[in-house]
């Protein structure tokens, strides 16, 4: 459909303008809007709590993936001389040792290595494969909802043990397979919400406005869809990131996560709650670390939530 | 007019926000005697609500009240919260404008109204229920020994209104605030409503402050009127005086804002654009894989025929399946029947092949805060179309169309970096009327597009479509339960009830002469009955 085919042509209806009208036609000098995500991260930007956790988190996943390197000591150095060691400066194990004596220091950022990254990307696959999911069993409706969600319902009921076992035993131990594995079950609670999230907004005005316009299916589930329901997404997903951390921790605590001598955070701390009496840096040592980064997950998830919300100003 | 009942003394309210302070109500005064009808009238953002809410003290605590409201030589801003909550529902009590959500729909009505009886007067047991059989009776409900055991969804709009009354009335207080009682209502059910109310003031004496935006209403209902505007009191006075001699400005402004004038009958011999043929929707109500499905059938075997520059205006209340009909021949909702556009049989084509035609017919919805998607900007929202439609367009071009698009409806083409919220009702409005008017249709759907818009605002609608309409010769769709919109715009109307039509012909004829019982009490009930002299 060309303009040459409507009834007025563009030239005729720029004429048509009311000569009091506020002079626009060759107006396209206003400065083109900034797009949603230039926009947020302004809104983002004043906001000190969420900048501050940002820049912390950078930080830390800096540390843990540069850091190894510069430490003295290895990932299984036993330093025969400091078994249990408190934290010291004059032994060089600054934040202590284990009681393999280990430099726990070097295994708390070996540990924030593996737990970042499984967090990382356990939450990436869960939000791309969860709200596409979602959005477009909400979006289809029917038929197609009914067998999509009845697929997640199945997924839903096969024990998660029992499925990183059946992965273990086929695949052999290794790393990746705690991405897949809990990836695979982590989409499953995000595809529920946005496909609720998804019911609710189909039926509003501005949706039905876009079917008269004309816009593609695949458009308006991108374009209006997901943009809409993101605020209670990003709230789920700054919960997803320590469940996954916790889970990546108790899979490795039964002896199906990561292996010794690689270890993650979630190991040092059931390690050290075992030590808690005799060496409390133990367990202190890796527990700050998680924390301080779970602490500075909420605050970002918030800030996110509030910037890409456009009636906050 | 007795002694003094409700008196309000320089009230003010401001609101703590983080961008600093909003003072929604600045030195309000009036007074309400015993037994009298005041209306608080204002479009929104007045005050009105924030000045009867202030009164029963249930503002949020970030509010800061000063001023006096002195309640039966008490004032309500000095008493403990206990003594307040006494006197709520016991001596002052209110009615809301949404009857579908101020009922708790856990809980029977009968359990809802005997709770202020076991409250304040202590009534308990079979006491109470037959206080509560009593006084459903009195607001009219039917059946009310079978009716008190029935939940909120059991009933109709109008009876969960008459439920709210009948809890206000339960102690008999001394002052009924009614915050836009019917608004939520269709006309011939609010008709009833304000009947009831009128009726039970007779019974018990109470004194009425009758908030509300419609002037109409005021002129049948109220002894004194108080206008408020940007939370000031503009003008008070008797309701005869104020309406045959307005002082103030914005009052004599609210009251010309009722649609003025009305459209030329189109010519009769314009070739047809669009052509509907006993159309049916119908709705699966059950969904069985084998036997028989439930159905229900909202729109009934309709014809239309809607030639160029014509507007028809279809008028019926709420679930007469007027929206759905005009839904069904923009082919968003599946529909039986022929439907033609520009001699096309648009029922036979799937999506891509309505997506040509898509831009010839457009539809401007209801709800200007629910229509525009709040994560894009203006521009982005308007340029949407066009991105479908005229993909060959750079960004330039589009952005040029759509600052003309806003010029077009009056709007700054520099707002079209903003976010739907900044704007106000009736500027969203414009934005939802740009948004079609870009892909520059033939065909306008209008579903209710003035509805939501303070009585101000929607003349100034009616007045930008009507010139649109004239400028590019477009053709109207004009759904609406307002009578008065109607008159000023259509000139062939379509009464529907209950998915049929029961009186279709010339616009001025049917307002003149009704035939149909059905549309004569539509009229009735909007307080149409003398349209030569309203308009």
């Amino acid at each position: 459909m060309t303009t040459d085919t409507t009834p007025y042509s563009s030239d005729e209806r720029s004429t048509g303008l009311p000569a009091g009208g506020p002079n626009p036609p060759a107006a396209p000098d206003v400065k083109p809007g900034d797009s949603l995500g230039r926009e947020a991260w302004r809104r983002l930007k004043q906001n000190k709590a969420a900048m501050a956790s940002l820049v912390i988190l950078i930080v830390m996943a800096i540390i843990c993936v540069a850091g190894p390197w510069f430490m003295p000591w290895d990932l299984d150095e036993v330093d025969w001389e400091a078994f249990m060691a408190e934290p010291s400066l004059s032994s060089g194990h600054l934040l202590g040792t284990d009681a393999n004596g280990r430099d726990l220091l070097t295994r708390t950022l070996y540990g924030g290595r593996v737990s970042l990254s499984v967090a990382l990307v356990a939450t990436v696959v869960s939000l791309v494969i969860g709200v596409l999911y979602g959005a477009i069993s909400g979006y289809v409706g029917g038929r197609v909802d009914n067998a999509m969600m009845r697929f997640v319902d199945i997924m839903y009921s096969l024990p998660f043990m029992f499925l990183v076992i059946l992965l273990m035993v086929v695949f052999g131990r290794n790393i990746f397979l705690i991405y897949a594995a809990i990836g695979a079950v982590e989409w499953l609670d995000m595809a529920r919400i946005v496909r609720g999230q998804t019911l609710g907004l189909k039926r509003r005005e501005f949706i039905e406005a876009a079917h008269a316009l004309g816009v593609k299916g695949s458009t308006i589930v991108t374009r209006h869809l997901i943009p809409n329901a993101l605020g209670p997404v990003i709230v789920y997903v700054t919960l997803t990131v320590p469940k996954v951390i916790l889970l990546e921790s108790f899979l490795s605590f039964l002896g199906l996560g990561v292996q010794e001598p690689l270890t993650s955070w979630g190991v040092l701390i059931s390690e050290g709650k075992d030590m808690m009496e005799t060496a409390p840096w133990m367990l202190l040592v890796p527990s700050l670390f998680l924390a301080v980064t779970l602490f500075c997950l909420n605050f970002l998830g918030d800030g996110l939530r509030d910037a890409l919300d456009p009636k906050t100003r | 007019m007795s002694k003094a009942l409700l008196e309000i003394d320089n009230l003010c309210v401001d609101f703590q926000v983080p961008s600093g302070t909003v003072s929604a109500v600045r030195g309000v005064s009036f007074t309400i005697h015993e037994g009298e009808t005041l209306a608080l009238v204002g479009e929104s953002g007045s005050g009105k609500s924030v000045t009867s809410t202030a009164t029963m003290r249930l503002l949020p605590e970030l509010a800061k009240v000063t001023g006096a409201i002195r309640f039966d030589g008490e004032d309500l801003l000095k008493v403990t919260p206990k003594r307040m909550r006494r006197i709520r529902g016991n001596d002052i009590s209110m009615i809301f404008q949404e009857p579908m959500t101020s009922l708790n729909p856990l809980h029977r009505i009968g359990r809802q109204i005997a709770e202020v009886l076991g409250k304040h007067r202590g009534l308990k047991g079979s006491a109470a229920r037959s206080k509560v059989i009593e006084l459903l009776n009195q607001v009219g409900i039917p059946e009310p020994e079978r009716r008190i055991d029935s939940y909120p969804h059991e009933l109709s709009g109008g009876q969960r209104q008459r439920v709210m009354i009948a809890i206000a009335l339960a102690c008999e207080p001394k002052l009924l605030i009614a915050d836009e009682p019917t608004t939520a209502l269709d006309v011939t059910v609010q008709a009833q409503i304000l009947e009831l109310l009128k009726d039970l003031q007779q019974r018990y004496g109470m004194a009425i402050l009758f908030i509300t935006h419609d002037l109409t209403l005021v002129k049948h209902f109220a002894d004194r009127v108080c206008v408020m505007r940007y939370g000031e009191v503009v003008e008070t006075g008797e309701t005869q005086a104020l309406f045959t001699s307005p002082q103030h400005d914005y009052t004599k402004m609210l009251i010309d804002a009722e649609p003025q004038g009305t459209k030329a009958m189109g010519d009769a011999n314009a070739p047809v654009l669009l052509e509907a043929r006993d159309v049916h929707v119908r709705f699966a109500l059950k969904k069985r894989l084998f036997g028989k499905s439930e159905y229900f059938e909202a729109v009934r075997g309709i014809d239309l025929t809607v030639r160029r520059g014509q507007t028809i205006g279809i008028v019926g209340e709420s679930g007469s399946g007027k929206s759905t009909f005009g839904r069904a021949l923009l082919r968003l909702l599946d529909s039986s029947g022929d439907i033609t556009f520009e001699q096309v049989d648009i029922t036979q084509l799937d999506k891509n092949g309505m997506r040509p035609l898509r831009s010839k017919m457009q539809v401007v919805f209801q709800d200007p805060f629910g229509s525009l998607s709040p994560r894009l900007t203006v521009g982005e929202i308007i340029s949407e179309g066009l991105k479908v439609h005229h993909p060959e367009f750079t960004r330039r071009d589009r952005d040029a169309r759509v600052a003309e698009a806003l010029a077009e409806v009056s709007l700054d083409p520099a707002m079209r970096n903003r976010y739907p919220h900044e704007f106000s009702g009736g500027q969203r409005q414009r934005i939802a009327i740009a948004r079609a008017l870009v892909l520059k249709p033939e065909f306008l759907l209008l579903d209710e597009p003035t509805s939501a818009l303070d009585r101000s605002v929607q003349v100034t609608v009616i007045e930008l479509l009507r010139n649109l309409q004239r400028k590019y010769d477009l053709t109207y769709l004009f759904i609406s339960h307002d009578l008065s919109v109607v008159r000023a715009l259509a000139d062939t109307v379509l009464v529907m009830k209950e998915g049929q039509v029961v009186e279709r012909g010339i616009a001025a004829e049917i307002f003149a002469a009704p035939k149909e019982p059905y549309t004569r009490a539509l009229m009735k009930a909007a307080f149409l009955t003398s349209p030569v002299s309203a308009a």
